[in-house]
């Protein structure tokens, strides 16, 4: 009875356009991905003043990994799965931790949830295996940086709320996947599903490069955190550098999934 | 797709970015309002106001576990005569809890509760701090002391993932009642959300006996209505930053300290309100309807800086000491005397005063009477 209501309140929470064609197309959400253009977008931390940065065109998955799919990684890697890896590699305490076995990742519906508690060597490792990359940061910024009709919504006021009011108020657990409205782009459920990894998610640490204005950690605990950023206004990019600045590439955090691109 | 088996070398760099990190932290210090630089040049200037200079000097002897209590509550004065070694456990949490009637918010809090659980420690410990921060949490959260002399007041030590846990040890160096909030970026946003508590570090002779203590914290909230019916509120943004609550109260919620959870006392006790402001914006006018302040230790240090005082200014991210006798049966009101947020927003408490009537004190002597409280 809890399950089919929890069922029920994930049904009514997220927008599930399109998410019947790719289930009668037999397609796993996560093998598709979207081509996004080369442009530019304005990272949080730079100089005003400052070009903005541009971002090759790649390829994005248009969803992100679910347990599914990482099951089946696990299956043909068996170093990557929960009682078998290296500490070194991921933190024990979180990694698949809401999984029931090594090679249980739940059912049907868990499985087609968003796999979280993963690496960044467990994620780039899947990737890897999937013939795939971690996005940089810089493309993950620029693919989430558009709503549905705009490229650079990251300074409308709306869309700031909206992102605000996704983050604090996620489904748990997470939805089966499709789940969450497209992007201008395409891609789904950037937002407000499980944050996700990003190759380079450490770079902020050390984006100076001799210009004195760059982030540093310091930046992301005080007052001070929007000393150096281009939009202080920008709380939910704050929230992203926030967490990636406490990110090691071992911590396994039940909030924290993978999206590949390519 | 590859059929090697991955061998994850490629390590991030870390060893570099802390080596950049200590660099950048010192350049900042000025910048960041979170660390305590040396002012010692400036002390030995002619007419310079002398400084105390408390040392963490004193021997610590044995280990104990903070008792941590939820607001109103305090924990017990400390009696020991010697420092020692306290362990404090707080956990950071994300949860839906009434902040009005028919309002549910999103709070983020230190120990489950809004205000954070009050610590309680003395002038001398060793203090050696745990923060744990909830699987279920969607963001780190860290913990920045007032009452701590060191970087971030202990943020730069307390970054903490969901799931993680962080320790650190500061001496509890200077007496006072201090403010504590989480500092991750953005702060205004995990302070909006319900990130603040107080501790106080007890003087070593420990303070005056009263017969009532009680935690009392004010904060205002910036609340946003869910998209669904029903669904909790979340901060707004505009509003936060235009300085413009919906909310503004004493321990958490509209209504957290009245009717049945109004603070009791008896008449002919002595009353100490330890009062902070978690802001994140205003600054309160701290008043007690029906009352005198008899001594005021001011912004929360450890002297009474004023006697026979109405209102008191509280500011955000501030503290104050109050105390006072009550004398005479009834309610008296705490309110924030910036009125509209008393009458409209909320900013109101009770302490109800029972015993025996005191007309000697108090007497209405013509005219309709109020209805009894
Ligand atoms: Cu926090």
């Amino acid at each position: 009875m809890r399950r089919l209501a929890a069922v029920l309140a994930l049904l009514a929470l997220a927008p599930r356009a399109g998410a019947a064609a790719d289930d009668a197309a037999g397609r796993r959400p996560g093998a598709e991905m979207v081509r996004l253009p080369a442009g530019t977008y304005r990272p949080l931390y730079g100089r005003p003043g400052d070009a903005p940065t541009a971002v090759a065109a790649f390829r994005l998955d248009r969803d992100a990994a679910t347990r599914g799919e990482f099951l089946a990684f696990v299956r043909e890697r068996p170093e990557w799965r929960r009682g078998a890896v290296r500490p070194l590699f991921a933190d024990r305490r979180g990694y698949l931790a809401d999984w029931a076995g090594d090679l249980d990742a739940g059912d049907a519906t868990d499985r087609r949830r968003p796999v979280t508690g993963v690496s960044w060597f467990a994620a780039k490792a899947y990737c890897a295996w999937r013939g795939k990359r971690l996005p940089t940061v810089h493309e993950w910024e620029y693919a989430a940086a558009a709503s549905a009709t705009r490229r650079d919504a990251g300074r409308e006021p709306w869309f700031v709320q909206d992102l605000l009011t996704r983050y604090t108020t996620r489904p748990r657990p997470l939805p089966a996947l499709p789940a969450g409205a497209g992007n201008l782009y395409g891609v789904r459920g950037l937002h407000g599903l499980a944050w996700e990894w990003t190759a380079d998610f450490n770079s902020v640490l050390v984006s100076d490069d001799s210009r004195g204005v760059g982030a540093r950690d310091h930046d992301l605990f005080c007052a001070s955190a929007a000393v150096g950023a281009t939009d202080p206004g920008n709380y939910p990019a704050f929230l992203r550098y926030a967490l990636r600045a406490g990110l090691t590439g071992r911590a396994a955090v039940e909030t924290l999934g993978v999206r590949c691109a390519a | 797709m590859p059929t090697a088996a991955p061998r994850p070398v490629s390590l991030p760099p870390l060893a570099a970015a802390a080596a950049l990190a200590a660099g950048a932290i010192l350049a900042s210090a000025t910048l960041t309002g979170c660390s305590i630089g040396s002012a010692e040049a400036a002390e030995r200037a002619e007419g310079a106001v002398p400084r105390l200079r408390p040392t963490p000097a004193d021997a610590i002897v044995g280990e104990e576990r903070a008792v941590l209590t939820a607001a109103p509550n305090v924990p017990p004065p400390i009696t020991r005569a010697h420092a020692t070694k306290v362990i404090v456990e707080l956990e950071t949490t994300e949860e839906v809890k009434r902040l009005a009637d028919g309002v549910s918010y999103t709070f983020w809090t230190f120990g489950g509760e809004v205000p954070g659980k009050f610590i309680r420690v003395r002038e001398g410990d060793q203090v050696e701090f745990h923060l744990k921060n909830h699987a279920h949490s969607t963001v780190p959260h860290n913990i920045d002391l007032h009452a701590v002399t060191g970087p971030g007041g202990g943020a730069a030590a307390t970054l903490t993932l969901p799931g993680g846990e962080s320790v650190f040890t500061f001496a509890a160096m200077n007496p006072g009642l201090y403010v504590y909030h989480c500092a991750v970026s953005p702060v205004p946003m995990h302070i909006a959300n319900g990130m603040y508590g107080m501790i106080l570090v007890e003087p070593k002779g420990g303070l005056p006996k009263v017969d009532r203590e009680f935690y009392v914290m004010q904060s205002e909230f910036y609340a946003k209505p869910g998209a669904a019916a029903g669904a909790p509120h979340t901060l707004d943004m505009e509003r936060g930053a235009a300085e413009q609550p919906t909310h503004v109260v004493f321990n958490g919620s509209v209504g957290a300290l009245t009717g049945d959870r109004a603070l009791q006392a008896k008449v002919g006790e002595r009353v100490r309100l330890f009062v902070g402001n978690g802001g994140p914006n205003l600054v309160s006018s701290f008043h007690v309807i029906g009352e005198v302040f008899d001594h005021v230790y001011g912004e929360g240090g450890t002297m009474v800086t004023q006697k026979n005082v109405q209102t008191t200014l509280i500011p955000a991210g501030g503290s104050g000491i109050v105390e006072f006798g009550v004398e005479k049966p009834g309610t008296l009101v705490l309110v924030d005397h910036s009125i509209f947020r008393a009458f409209n927003k909320g900013a109101l408490a009770m302490l109800n005063v029972t015993g025996e009537d005191a007309p000697r004190v108090y007497a209405q002597n013509k005219g309709l009477p109020m209805a009894a409280h």
